[in-house]
């Protein structure tokens, strides 16, 4: 099974590198932007996918992979091996 | 340093305290942690390399800075879970006096000893300068004796000190006189200029609310010899010393007690 993981800066702490990329989209001709958030993005690959993998995942990003004091974190189950079997079915009807 | 080291008069061991100097892979200030409280009458330091895992022998514990397992992921996330954390943690709990000082501070807060957390200086800049912090509270164990608003200078280096916590824990902490060392300027106000990190509240260093485990971002290491500009540090480490045994003295005049 292969998962991502999001963890972004909750709401409340400042983001001194969101404010300078900001600053420098803004400066370099996109006035519009209003405010931008950097995380961190993990791609991480799983062996299995059933029984308590995901609970055991998810206390993980809790515990180790962010900080609940200042970061929230979002666990995806990755879609590619699920888009690649649609593909496949698509190329199939085609013949 | 190491000829101070190597030079240590042999000291008798019934009297002498025991501070333990964790080691994590990564750490950098250990030698000088070990060097400065080594400096004291009365004080002996060790290392512990962080897969030790017991810390019964020592009677206070100190996590020095560096950038423990590369700060990867974030600084202390990793190192939080070092073997040697468990005993930290639960001497902790049992009262044992436990200093953080920079990357320490930053372990002792991922593993929720310390309420609160350090992020990116405000400035994005690795800050590497002496800076003043005042004494906020006279009554810890860790700055025992030294009257309120004494002035202490030290160095800071980091690019995470940035401290934060939210408004609840925020209020916790005043309320119940956790912050121990507040950044100040020359004459000891708490301004923003002083604040070399963007720290809420001009904050330098909280205790828990036991008030047993001290984290600071300056270095107290890098100012317990004269011949580096400060000795305000080895202030600290005295006043753990004089802690550790005036808890001595009480528990052996209980014992006196009890057998009388």
């Amino acid at each position: 099974m292969k998962v991502r993981v999001i963890v972004m800066p909750k709401a409340a702490v400042l983001d001194p590198q969101g404010n300078a990329v900001r600053d420098a989209m803004r400066h370099l001709g996109m006035p519009e932007v209003r405010s931008v958030r950097i995380g961190k993005y993990m791609e991480i690959d799983v062996d299995g996918q059933n029984g308590d993998l995901e609970a055991r995942l998810r206390g993980l990003c809790r515990d180790l992979l962010s900080n609940p004091v200042i970061e929230d974190y979002e666990l995806q189950r990755s879609s590619a091996s699920a888009k690649a079997t649609a593909r496949h079915r698509e190329i199939s009807k085609e013949k | 340093m190491i000829i101070t080291l190597s030079s240590a008069p042999p000291r008798v061991r019934s009297t002498m305290m025991k501070f333990a100097v964790i080691q994590f892979p990564g750490s950098n200030c250990d030698q000088d942690c070990v060097a400065g409280i080594n400096d004291l009458d009365g004080l002996r330091a060790e290392y512990v390399w962080h897969k030790a895992t017991s810390l019964d022998d020592f009677d206070a514990i100190v996590l020095p800075g560096g950038f423990a397992y590369g700060d990867y992921l974030r600084c202390g996330a990793i190192a939080r879970f070092s073997p040697i954390m468990r005993a930290v943690v639960s001497d902790a709990r049992a009262g044992k006096l436990v200093l953080g000082t920079c990357n320490g501070f930053q372990v002792l807060c991922e593993a929720g000893l310390l309420p609160g957390a350090l992020v990116r200086n405000r400035s994005l800049r690795f800050v590497c300068d002496m800076v003043t912090t005042r004494v906020e509270v006279d009554d810890s164990p860790f700055t025992h004796g030294f009257p309120k608003g004494t002035l202490l200078h030290m160095p800071v280096a980091h690019g995470e000190g940035c401290f934060f916590a939210d408004t609840e824990t925020l209020r916790d902490l005043n309320a119940y006189r956790q912050v121990i060392l507040r950044y100040a300027d020359s004459l000891g106000r708490i301004v923003p200029e002083a604040n070399p990190n963007g720290s809420i509240e001009n904050i330098a260093g909280i205790c828990n609310r036991e008030r047993n485990v001290f984290g600071l971002m300056p270095h107290p290491d890098r100012a317990s010899d004269a011949r580096l500009g400060s000795l305000d540090g080895a202030r600290i480490f005295r006043s753990m010393m004089q802690t550790v045994s005036a808890s001595r003295a009480t528990t052996s005049s209980d014992r006196v007690k009890q057998v009388a």
